[in-house]
């Protein structure tokens, strides 16, 4: 085997689990069962009769759900068998813009005890006084990190809390009697899409800053931009691609100075974080995602959280409650009688569990922590960048911008593409034959044709980067000397390439058992299929 | 400082200094410090950070933290009366066995290939929650039921152009906050005004002569729900349906699928799309952090076309006879579209779909008609004793799922002195009603679920005899 570089390691293929796990509509035996509740007690039954007669006739269910009828071990075994069909964390994934960080499983195991899962959000506060403590140190926690002087974790996710900062733009406009004019907010092309999108969701228009030569939208650019119509600026830096914008500061400046609000979407903080803080570059507010910078897990996609903060001045326009501590008595208490508040982005008062794995990781990382996470974030994406521009075939997005970069780089297979008409998505699937994810390409829109983003952070040793960069240049070689074998790839997943040309069929789609029956069953049993999956 | 803090720390495998220093080498570059080139000094950290150091032993981080859990009480400690959108149900302990497998806790953006068996675990939560509500089409899951309801009203003003929708005045005011937030403030160009129903007070449910008023040629949708804030089973859902089609507007229903067992799904009453909670599923309260939401409807482009989730979707791959699950209707996100997209989706609860889809193939469909028929058995009996203590009436006494409305009026003490005194006893009394309806007086919402046994109501119900 050859690699680009002598000094990378050999390449292992690794196959996935392979169950041929058939889908669960299909599974178990009329009769058997999983979970069994008692009849209730002959007190009751004595007291209220039959339980069937205590529902209104007319809204008496008439046919049975068609769900499966299993065991309790079937049921463990049939999901167990769909988790190793999983890669998640399992081998070594760079998805850029993820940050994707070990989620420390003292948290996993007592964010299960009941201290924390069996809460509920209206016990009394005297009753919840260790999770409103948790709460509050984590705020004060990052408004150390941040200079801001109030987070809330109502977010259940990173686009939850920039439509809080659209939310509280038009709470502030309001109050201000502004609202009507104040329409619209500004955002950049290499901002995640979220801040757009909740933006236009508040009811705004948004104006999207394009990217100059040197990497982010020119000063003019935002000057041209800027009016007395304009409520907010909302932007990532370092952006998609992990460029900082060194005029950021004036950005602010201008924006102030426009009336606006400036919003900092610190979705790219293991970058920058200990270095600078939002409020001291004159940011109204910011937002941190606990499931990214924080530890928390991904869940595949939540539950999440997106921890709002923002200034003295912002501060009575955000959701409601908030957590206090008096000083007098030492009791931590909610704050709900808020007038100015724009009420709620989500009911009670956030993923708590999740703010708990973020707390537990602060502390575990500490200040000295932190810091060296954001040092080694910065080290190692710099170490990968001289060993994947070795691999023929990978450019830089932005070459002419020579400075180092952040904690991810945009890289591209732009001129891979050309020589053997091999792009990044069959590269990516090939790479997980190698126990490698598919990486991170881009958001919306691809600035870089074939784009790619690996952001290896804190957690992934050397050995693990070497490894994956190796991967890369492995598959980048087989396109030229082997191309069918990139083409069909992966070749070692739980499945084989999945036929992604009818998705978006409505005569195709089917998000559900039901639908599949009538649209794709018929359609497999001509073809001579048993079943779904066999 | 810990003393372990000269030590690598155990969650960074590059915080060796040896491999720092050959890394370093690699790039060719002298220090660390001189990689963050690209802030300008001006925007540096003016103070330094002042945080605690990191507690490197897990043993004292658990200690720590442990501590600080104590300080709870728990519904575990306390007998609890608490639902109004939270409610304690039993998690079987498969559904954490499955939500905390590290495949599943840790996964992000993988490929249909690579990520299969997590796509395969969220098809099959839609696939049995459609079974549930009667729908075949079913999206990736929302933050909370607000959000859900939220997402459908806009949906149904999309569909239909216009910018009214009606609700019950008895609505959840946490849900109902975050429906008005999602319906934007009168200022703004697309705002959709939101217009309260009376219910009737002799039945609990939706007037239907006000709904009748209320509905014109503005209204978008008409959003109830089933069970009721109040908890009272809504038995006119077919007329509600009707009487909204009729004037060219959408029937949004909001369920708790846990009734789904014996309660008929809302498709059979004529909902254009379903929206509610999914915690009920296997899914801790965990203080709301549990909560999650879904949006269903029939699988009709005009529906499917709108829906601003991320959905899933079964197909066939490459090797004959294989299915796969793939994303539809990617493009009409927030990711792809950005702001043209339709309203906007990211990280929402997905771990807690997959819990769900755990759940629901666990109970099947014995499972959920004799957790339906226990939760309203025992819901009545609990009402039927609180209804008789001298003083006390049950304002709705028949009609109702797990939930139902006690008036303490008459006795002359409030719901909150009652509560407290309830908390000297080691109860959690149900959500105090007065002041977010206080046209109920001082009235409480009880919420009795599999979790509470008839000895736990006797319990509750001598207590509250002792106070009264």
């Amino acid at each position: 085997m050859r690699t680009s570089s002598k000094a990378l390691p050999t390449v292992r293929e690794v196959h996935q689990a392979r169950w041929n796990e058939p889908v669960v509509m299909e599974m178990g035996v009329p009769g058997r069962r999983g979970a069994v509740y008692s009849a209730p007690e002959a007190v009751v039954e004595k007291a209220v009769g039959k339980a069937a007669d205590l529902v209104p006739a007319a809204m008496r269910r008439k046919n049975r759900p068609a769900l499966p009828e299993m065991t309790e071990p079937d049921v463990l075994r049939h999901y167990l068998h769909l988790s190793q069909m999983v890669h998640g964390m399992m081998g070594v994934n760079l998805f850029g813009t993820c940050t994707m960080k070990y989620n420390p499983r003292i948290s996993t195991h007592l964010t299960l005890r009941p201290e924390l899962a069996t809460l509920h959000p209206y016990q009394p506060e005297e009753t919840l006084q260790g999770l409103l403590e948790i709460v509050h140190s984590f705020d004060l926690i990052l408004r150390e990190l941040s200079g801001m002087d109030q987070f809330v974790f109502q977010a259940a996710g990173g686009a939850g809390a920039a439509y809080i900062h659209a939310c509280i733009t038009r709470g502030y406009f309001q109050a201000k009697g502004e609202l009507a004019q104040r329409n619209e907010i500004i955002s950049t092309i290499q901002t995640h899409p979220c801040n757009q999108a909740t933006a236009a969701t508040a009811g705004f228009n948004v104006i999207t800053l394009p990217l100059e030569e040197n990497g982010y939208p020119s000063i003019e650019a935002l000057k041209g931009a800027l009016s007395n119509r304009t409520a907010a600026l909302m932007v990532n830096n370092p952006d998609d691609m992990g460029v900082y914008n060194p005029q950021i500061k004036d950005w602010v400046k201008l924006v102030k100075k426009a009336g606006a609000l400036a919003f900092y979407d610190h979705a790219n903080f293991n970058g920058v974080m200990s270095k600078i803080r939002a409020r001291e570059l004159g940011f109204d507010a910011c937002m941190f995602m606990l499931h990214k910078t924080f530890g928390g897990p991904k869940g595949g996609g939540g539950p999440a959280v997106g921890a709002y903060g923002c200034s003295a001045e912002l501060e009575p326009f955000l959701p409601k409650p908030i957590v206090r501590l008096d000083d007098k008595t030492g009791r931590y208490r909610l704050d709900a009688d808020r007038k100015l508040s724009v009420g709620k982005v989500r009911e009670y008062f956030g993923n708590l569990q999740v703010v708990f794995y973020a707390y537990a990781w602060a502390r575990a990382m500490g200040g000295d922590g932190i810091k060296e996470a954001s040092d080694l974030a910065v080290l190692a994406n710099n170490y990968m960048e001289k060993k994947l521009l070795a691999i023929p075939g990978v450019f830089k997005s932005q070459p002419q911008m020579t400075m180092h970069r952040m904690e991810m780089t945009r890289y591209g297979l732009g001129p891979l593409k050309e020589e053997t008409g091999i792009g990044i998505v069959e590269v990516g699937a090939r790479m997980t034959d190698y126990g490698v994810d598919s990486p991170w390409l881009s958001h919306e829109p691809w600035v870089v044709p074939e784009p790619f983003t690996p952001e290896p952070g804190e957690l992934w040793s050397k050995e693990d980067i070497d490894y994956w960069i190796a991967a890369l240049a492995k598959v980048c070689e087989e396109a030229r000397t082997n191309p069918d074998l990139v083409r069909t790839a992966p070749h070692n997943a739980a499945i084989h390439a999945i036929n992604g040309a009818r998705l978006d069929d409505p005569a195709w789609w089917a998000t559900t058992w039901r639908a599949y029956k009538r649209k794709q069953a018929p359609a497999a049993r001509a073809s001579g299929k048993a079943s779904a999956s066999r | 400082m810990s003393p372990t803090n000269a030590i690598a720390h155990p969650y960074m495998a590059n915080s060796v200094p040896e491999i720092k220093a050959a890394m370093l080498k690699d790039i060719g570059a002298k220090s660390i410090a001189e990689l963050f080139e690209q802030i300008p000094a001006d925007h540096r950290m003016k103070k330094p950070l002042k945080l605690a150091p990191g507690m490197r032993s897990e043993a004292d981080l658990k200690k720590h933290l442990v501590g600080l859990l104590r300080k709870n009480s728990t519904c575990e400690t306390h007998l609890s009366f608490l639902g109004a959108g939270i409610w304690q149900h039993h998690v079987p302990a498969i559904c954490d066995e499955i939500g905390t497998r590290s495949e599943f806790l840790t996964s992000v953006w993988g490929t249909a290939m690579s990520d299969h068996g997590r796509n395969q675990a969220w098809f099959e939560f839609c696939a049995q929650l459609g079974e549930l509500v009667g729908m075949e089409f079913v999206g990736l899951p929302v933050y909370s039921w607000g959000c859900a309801a939220g997402n459908a009203i806009r949906m149904a003003a999309r569909i239909t152009g216009r910018l009214e929708v009606l609700v019950p005045e008895t609505l959840c005011p946490e849900r109902l906050a975050v429906i008005r937030q999602y319906c934007e403030p009168a200022e703004m160009a697309r705002h959709i005004k939101v217009v309260p129903v009376r219910h009737d007070a002799r039945t609990g449910l939706i007037d239907l002569k006000d709904l009748k008023a209320r509905l014109s040629d503005r209204t978008a949708a008409v959003y109830f729900e089933n069970p009721g804030y109040l908890g009272m089973i809504e038995t006119q859902g077919a007329d509600i349906a009707r009487m909204a089609r009729a004037a060219g507007a959408e029937t949004i229903v909001g369920v708790d699928p846990i009734s789904l067992g014996v309660l008929a799904p809302p498709s059979d009453y004529g909902a254009d799309i379903v929206v509610g909670t999914i915690q009920t599923l296997g899914v801790h309260m965990s203080a709301g952090g549990g909560a999650g939401g879904f949006i269903a409807s029939r699988d009709e482009e005009v529906y499917a076309r709108e829906y601003p989730t991320l959905n899933i979707s079964i197909t066939d791959t490459t090797h004959p006879g294989e299915v796969g699950f793939g994303l539809t209707l990617f493009h009409q996100s927030s990711y792809g579209l950005r702001e043209e997209g339709k309203d906007w989706t990211g990280n929402s609860v997905y771990l807690t779909a997959i819990q769900n889809a755990v759940y629901m193939s666990l109970l099947g469909p014995e499972g959920f008609r004799e957790i339906g028929e226990l939760i309203i058995a025992r819901a009545h009996y609990a009402a039927r004793r609180i209804g008789a203590i001298k003083g006390v009436s049950v304002n709705w006494p028949a009609g109702f799922f797990k939930e139902f409305v006690v008036d303490f009026s008459r006795t002359g003490k409030t719901v909150a002195k009652i509560n407290k005194a309830l908390l000297k006893r080691g109860i959690f009394g149900g959500k105090d009603l007065s002041k977010d309806f206080p046209r109920l007086g001082q009235s409480a919402l009880y919420a009795v679920t599999e979790c509470h046994g008839a000895d736990d109501i006797d319990r509750l119900v001598a207590a509250l005899k002792e106070i009264l």
